[in-house]
């Protein structure tokens, strides 16, 4: 047996600073099933991301670290909720549906 | 041609209305969760796996629900139920011209258990009131998972259903019908048999959904809008006709099938001459042998 408890593992991280992205309406991307996520974009006050992650991949902290460094080193947004729902997604697939939430408020704005 | 089995919900959602013409209700946003999945271990979707809201399909004010099937199969959990009956209730007071729900679905999430199944026969109810106003509640079905179990029985309830021939429609899905009976009964992985008894070409040809149509999204439109107008009246001489129907099928087959296959026999005995043609036949060719 797995000394890993079961449940959902939750994992929050946040950049302050970075360059803000203003008002947009809120983005869904990806959906909740298996090996996949669904990522949530949505304006929020301050200057901030704040990256909220729930997952049923327990124990993966420190790639999931890893994987939101690089976003926020690609993509610097403050002023931005980031909520993701996992479902044990690689870090590649977690980092295009970033991407692709971005590209989502980048589409709406002239 | 964009692939309806192959979009999400919300790209159907997007392709499928008038361009930008859907507004959401309880949206991501909103974090309408599921109460039980955490509990369980297992992450919960934003909308819970369904999108419900109002919009505009050729101009007509619509209601539209579009379950994902990719979260949980489409299963119908508490929230997820509550989000159908809640439109459907709300499309009693607005009058839409017609309530459309792109149905994606195993059935009732197990997962969920009575919340489910309660949830699941509330929106029968909800859909049959709203059938009774005269406003007509329309299924689309193409997606991957079919539409199985209690949104089976729902999909069944509603005035219109539109197919293409990659969906599927039945109550008990593949997997479950060979749990209880037996692979000699139903071989799960047999997909040209999963397909010849619930996919549908034989739901077109038994006269079990409305139109037959290509896994196309703007086909599904073209039949949606073609059934804005497609309300059946909710009567006891209505429910007897169907009643006749079902007996007319059941009894289409000999008792004693000699090992032919099912579907086969049943579509010659509908008036199909070259039956075991069928699943090779393009969507139009199948569209010009319905006999019922």
């Amino acid at each position: 047996m797995s000394d890993v408890p079961a449940g959902l593992e939750t994992l929050d991280f946040f950049y302050p600073g970075g360059r803000p992205a203003g008002a947009f309406p809120a983005v869904l991307v990806g959906v909740v099933g298996s090996g996949n996520l669904e990522v949530m974009l949505e304006p929020a006050a301050g200057n901030d991301c704040a990256v909220h992650v729930e997952t049923s991949a327990r124990g993966f902290a420190p790639i999931w670290q890893a994987v939101m460094d690089d976003f926020h080193a690609r993509h610097p947004l403050a002023g931005v909720r980031v909520s993701i729902n996992d479902m044990g997604a690689t870090p590649a697939v977690v980092s295009l549906r970033l991407d692709q939430a971005v590209a989502e408020i980048n589409r709406g704005q002239p | 041609m964009i692939s309806y089995a192959e979009c999400s919900a919300r790209e159907r959602l997007a392709l499928l209305l008038d361009a930008g013409s859907f507004h959401e209700w309880l949206p991501p946003g909103e974090r309408v969760t599921s109460p039980h999945l955490a509990q369980l271990g297992v992450p919960s979707a934003f909308d819970d796996g369904v999108a419900i809201g109002r919009a505009t399909l050729d101009g007509h004010a619509v209601f539209v629900a579009a379950q994902e099937g990719a979260f949980m199969g489409g299963g119908v959990g508490e929230v997820h139920g509550a989000k159908l009956v809640g439109l459907l209730r709300r499309a009693l007071r607005d009058r839409p011209v017609a309530v459309l729900l792109l149905a994606e679905s195993g059935g009732v999430r197990l997962h969920e258990a009575n919340a489910g199944l309660i949830a699941v026969s509330e929106v029968m109810r909800a859909l049959l009131d709203v059938r009774a106003a005269a406003i007509p509640v329309i299924v689309l079905i193409g997606g991957a998972n079919g539409c199985f179990g209690g949104m089976g029985i729902v999909a069944r309830c509603a005035d219109h259903i539109v197919m293409s021939d990659a969906g599927r429609l039945a109550m008990s899905g593949p997997e479950v019908i060979e749990a209880s009976h037996g692979v000699e009964e139903f071989d799960s992985r047999d997909r040209a048999l999963v397909w010849r008894t619930t996919g549908g070409k034989h739901r077109w040809l038994s006269g079990d959904c409305d139109a037959l149509v290509e896994d196309d999204v703007a086909e599904f439109r073209a039949a949606a809008v073609a059934a804005l107008g497609a309300s059946k009246p909710l009567t006891l001489a209505a429910l007897e006709e169907e009643h006749a129907l079902l007996s007319a099928r059941l009894n289409a087959l000999p008792a004693d099938t000699n090992g032919l296959d099912e579907a086969t026999l049943l579509w010659r005995a509908l008036g199909v001459a070259d039956a075991q043609q069928v699943p090779d036949l393009s969507v139009t060719a199948v569209r010009a042998l319905r006999t019922c």
